[in-house]
């Protein structure tokens, strides 16, 4: 939980007021001096009005160069991050022929595959001069080959679930699936901080949509109450089906799900649920498959579950894993199976390749090692970090770790500082978050040493001394004995 | 009984008149008291006393715990999803090898015409020795959304690649191919903008027009008329057509039916109504034009009067992923607000490596460019007289759609029809051809039919022996 004081309210809400000042003070010198000059032909309307990119123009421009860093080499545990320079004020950024090598803490690399791998890499190359580059082809007609297949029964039998399906983009899985499964006259209860890529898909269905507070299963088990007794909203009929969307892990708030107590609800209440693993899917429980393994859920309980290959297999691409009825229905109906380009088959490969790693089963037991790994590189950044001052929110085991900055001063400010000490750090503002609660995110990786936590360690602390974001006490603190906040809390839409 | 209720009734009667007609027993400050006075003081007072009181309201009554576990009881949902029936369970044809022109399908060796694989790319020495190179420096995948260091140095190279080709200031690359054009629409059309698209367009078109909630109106598939009057008629009806963001949505080349756009047409209409373009180059980006430039160069548009160009890498770049391509402010405004680019991992750099090493392979080779022109005139022709079906594409397109010369009135008896003749063939004569299938989410109207891919490195043979295989099965299945 997030402890916003009001002071830090305060300063915040003031820092961004003067921004806003001077943006709109900017934006009309900008009128007077050109009023004659439009860059948009006569008669159409520009493509951007005055205030929809005010916050593009005049703030997010202010730190543009924190973000969109282009590296030149793999995103593994150390990366080059390409040295750009501008000339006015970020709003064209160059690039260089100059790198800087860095400490990766950004990148979604949990179990270090994303570099090539000793077991991975040939075998991707292999499958490459076998099936080449692309298959040019939906997956209906002539694009699927023998590792898809291959993939989808090892998908199911890794996460546990009788069937899966595989698709080349894991956003692409998300808003094309739930269209296919949801359609008027169902609804959809999903968390308040879900993925934009569920928002999209709930939205694009048709279906009427509630949303209940992040993570908090009694307010789950009201909404869900209320809608069902009261049924739809001007038809005064019965809801068709309900569905119940939550991640595994929230990656801007690095907390696992409340898992258990959800599933206890859903089965209540008779709603289906549909579970969002991209982050937690290899990365947390004892043997990589996710939180349905480190909360003790039975997969059999979760009615569809959803991963992507992005995060922990170093690959991309996403799956859906649920009963041999629901994928059969899905490969007549879902679009992005009938009509997106099938998964190009090294990435399949890779996949496998990870899979079979993480499972053992390439003889070694490096999957276990890389487990282990990113577990204890978690937790002891995590205490180090709390025990340093820093506000760090989410939960032991997750890999996933936001620093609170709030002011929007500090935000570029640590991400240059920290670039300048060879630390790659990723900040997160509005949109992404609510405005008041600007973070920094760390992803920790199994290919991380101890020697480089320490160094991360050592560079956040100075920086954190000198950009002033040590908001709480140094020393250990039970973070989860205290979970209130002084002010509330609203996603702003 | 009667006459006891006459005399009652007689009696009250004489009751009222005498205490109206009662003379005058009192005077009260100078007003004499009659008794009819009495009585309409007492009517008076009984009306003010039924005016101050509350009308009558059925109580509210709120549902009870109780009540609410009733219904949550009773309630019991649909299944998720419907019966799977028999004839629901056919599996796609498994590829064991790359999907060249000769591709190995479920153990034999088959012509394949299901791949868009225009420029005959797949199993390119040279790309895949870029991709090799790739694979070997960077990995697999990206590993981050471009905002969060998953900007790789061939991410920047490509986009600067495919916008020196079409001889645009910039583009932006995304990483996957239907993902482009549901990701463009949005950010560019919002609530109260107006769109006139073709009712043909793909179902990814079609998602992003729903999910843009603008105001959308269809036109008659690439009925240049259809379309001027739906321009006319919907600028007639908005109040202020300047302040209104308007475009028109059209694909190249339509997946759905083989027709190519007329884009000068278009582009002429758009610049006397003042509309913007929104061009789905999927099909045709390195296949049309003297150079594979596009439909633009095909009919001799300048560049930049398309607004904004959007296409799949899928196809002829034999690759995988998409990009979108315009003005310097076009493409700015999407690294922010493009729900695609900002919120999902980027493309993988080996993909990026392999799209430059395809644009360059094209500016090297534009003979390939020939080749196909001369396999797509020999297809066309042959596939002229097929019985029962026929020939919907454009002359011009790679993409050759047969469609039945009589449908048999329903979608799923068409479909059945379709897909047994390309099982057939599939079967007898080892030619992979495909049948359109439409998702249940699709609304596009057009008629469903058989596609044929052809390729630049198909032989004259290969499309002889498809083109009698399909004329021989056709005419058992059709006849």
């Amino acid at each position: 939980m997030v402890r916003l004081t009001y002071q830090i309210a305060f300063t915040t809400l003031l820092s961004y007021g003067i921004l806003f000042v001077f943006g709109k003070l900017r934006d009309l010198f900008d009128k007077l001096l050109d009023w004659s000059k439009s860059n948009d032909p006569q008669g159409y309307a520009p493509i951007c009005y005055g205030f929809q990119d005010f916050y593009t123009r005049r703030m997010y421009q202010r730190a543009k160069d924190c973000g969109g860093r282009p590296i030149a080499s793999a995103p593994d545990a150390w990366l080059d991050v390409i040295e750009r320079y501008s000339n006015d004020n970020n709003k064209t950024l160059h690039r260089t022929e100059r790198t800087t090598k860095c400490l990766n803490l950004g990148s979604y690399n949990y179990l270090g595959f994303a570099a090539a791998d000793e077991y991975c890499t040939p075998r991707v190359i292999q499958s490459l001069k076998q099936y080449s580059v692309s298959t040019c082809s939906v997956r209906v007609d002539g694009g699927t080959t023998k590792l898809h297949t291959e993939l989808e029964k090892l998908v199911a039998r890794f996460v546990g679930k009788p069937a899966a399906i595989v698709f080349g983009m894991g956003y692409a899985t998300n808003s094309a699936i739930i269209p296919a499964l949801i359609s008027k006259g169902d609804l959809i209860i999903s968390d308040s901080l879900n993925h934009n890529s569920i928002v999209n898909g709930a939205r694009g269905s048709g279906a009427a949509v509630q949303v209940f507070q992040h993570n908090n299963p009694s307010h789950l088990e009201e909404v869900l109450r209320e809608q069902i007794a009261r049924g739809q909203p001007r038809k005064y009929r019965p809801w068709k089906k309900i569905l119940v969307i939550i991640e595994g892990i929230y990656s801007m708030e690095g907390e696992l799900c409340r898992l258990p107590e959800i599933m206890a609800v859903c089965k209540k209440y008779k709603a289906y649920t549909y579970l969002d693993e991209a982050h937690s899917i290899g990365a947390v429980g004892k043997t990589g498959r996710g939180v349905c393994e480190l909360l003790g859920v039975d997969p059999a309980d979760v009615d569809i579950m959803m991963g992507t290959f992005t995060k922990s297999f170093g690959s991309c691409g996403g799956y859906i894993a649920a009963s041999k009825e629901i994928i059969q229905h899905l490969k007549r109906t879902c679009p992005a199976h009938l009509y997106a380009t099938s998964m190009s088959p090294p990435a399949v490969q890779q996949v496998i390749s990870a899979i079979k790693v993480i499972l053992g089963e390439d003889g070694t037991n490096r999957g276990a090692k890389k487990l282990a790994q990113v577990r204890e590189n978690s937790n002891f950044f995590r205490s180090e970090l709390q025990n340093m001052g820093f506000e760090v929110l989410g939960d032991n085991d997750s890999p996933v770790m936001p620093i609170m900055i709030y002011n929007p001063g500090k935000i570029p400010a640590f991400s240059r500082e920290c670039l300048s000490q060879n630390l790659a750090v990723v900040i997160v503002a509005y949109p992404a978050t609510p405005l008041l609660l600007a973070r920094a995110r760390i992803c920790i990786s199994a290919a991380h040493t101890r020697e480089d936590l320490i160094k991360g360690l050592e560079v956040i602390s100075k920086v954190g001394d000198l950009v002033g974001m040590k908001y709480l006490p140094i020393g250990p603190l039970n973070h989860k004995a205290k979970e209130f906040s002084k002010l509330e809390l609203i996603k702003i839409e | 009984m009667a006459s006891a209720m006459v005399n009652v009734t007689a009696s009250v009667l004489d009751w009222v008149s005498l205490a109206f007609d009662a003379p005058t027993k009192a005077v009260v400050f100078g007003v004499p008291i009659d008794g009819h006075l009495v009585v309409e003081v007492l009517l008076v007072v009984v009306i003010l006393f039924q005016l101050t009181r509350k009308s009558y309201k059925p109580p509210k009554k709120p549902l009870t715990e109780k009540e609410i576990d009733e219904l949550c009881d009773e309630w019991v949902p649909e299944p998720l999803t419907p019966q799977i029936t028999e004839d629901m369970t056919d599996e796609a044809p498994t590829l064991e090898s790359a999907a060249g022109p000769h591709a190995i399908v479920n153990g034999k060796e088959v012509l394949n015409f299901a791949s868009a694989n225009y420029l005959g790319l797949i199993g390119n020495e040279k790309i895949t020795d870029s991709c090799v190179g790739a694979l070997e420096k960077y990995g697999v995948g990206s590993c981050g959304p471009r905002g969060f260091y998953g900007t790789i140095d061939v991410h920047l190279d490509c986009e600067q690649k495919i916008a020196k080709f079409l001889g645009t200031p910039d583009s932006i690359l995304y990483s996957y191919g239907i993902s482009t054009i549901f990701s463009v629409i949005p950010a560019f059309c919002k609530k109260g903008d107006i769109i006139v698209a073709d009712e043909g367009v793909h179902w990814a078109v079609q998602n992003g027009l729903y999910l843009s909630r603008s105001t959308v109106a269809y036109f008659k598939h690439n009925d240049m008329k259809s379309l001027e009057n739906k321009l006319e008629e919907v600028t007639r009806r908005s109040k202020h057509p300047e302040k209104i963001r308007r475009y028109i949505v059209v694909e190249s080349i339509y997946q759905n039916s083989g027709q190519i756009a007329p884009l000068d047409e278009i582009v002429r209409l758009k610049e006397k109504y003042r509309f913007r373009i929104i061009l789905d180059e999927s099909h045709s980006f390195g296949v049309l034009g003297n150079s594979g430039r596009g439909l633009a160069e095909q009919c001799g548009v300048p560049i930049e009067k398309i607004d904004i160009i959007t296409a799949g890498m899928g196809n002829a770049l034999a690759t995988d992923g998409g990009f979108c391509t315009g003005s310097v402010r076009v493409v700015d405004h999407q690294r922010l607000s493009s729900a695609g680019y900002v919120f999902s991992a980027s493309l993988p750099p080996y993909l990026a490596s392999a799209a430059i090493a395809a644009v360059d392979h094209l500016e090297e080779n534009p003979s390939i460019l020939a080749n196909l022109r001369a396999n797509i005139a020999t297809l066309f022709n042959e596939l002229s007289d097929v019985p029962g079906l026929v020939v919907a594409s454009h002359l011009l397109s790679p993409l050759v759609f047969l469609k039945l010369k009589k449908s048999t009135g329903s979608d799923k008896a068409d479909m059945h029809l379709l897909q047994s003749i390309a099982k057939r063939v599939l079967e007898e004569d080892s030619v992979l051809i495909v049948a359109t299938k439409r998702s249940s989410l699709d609304k596009c109207p057009l008629p469903i039919g058989l596609r044929f891919f052809v390729s630049a490195s198909h032989s004259e043979s290969d499309l002889l022996k498809a083109a009698t295989s399909l004329k021989r099965v056709a005419a058992l299945v059709l006849s």
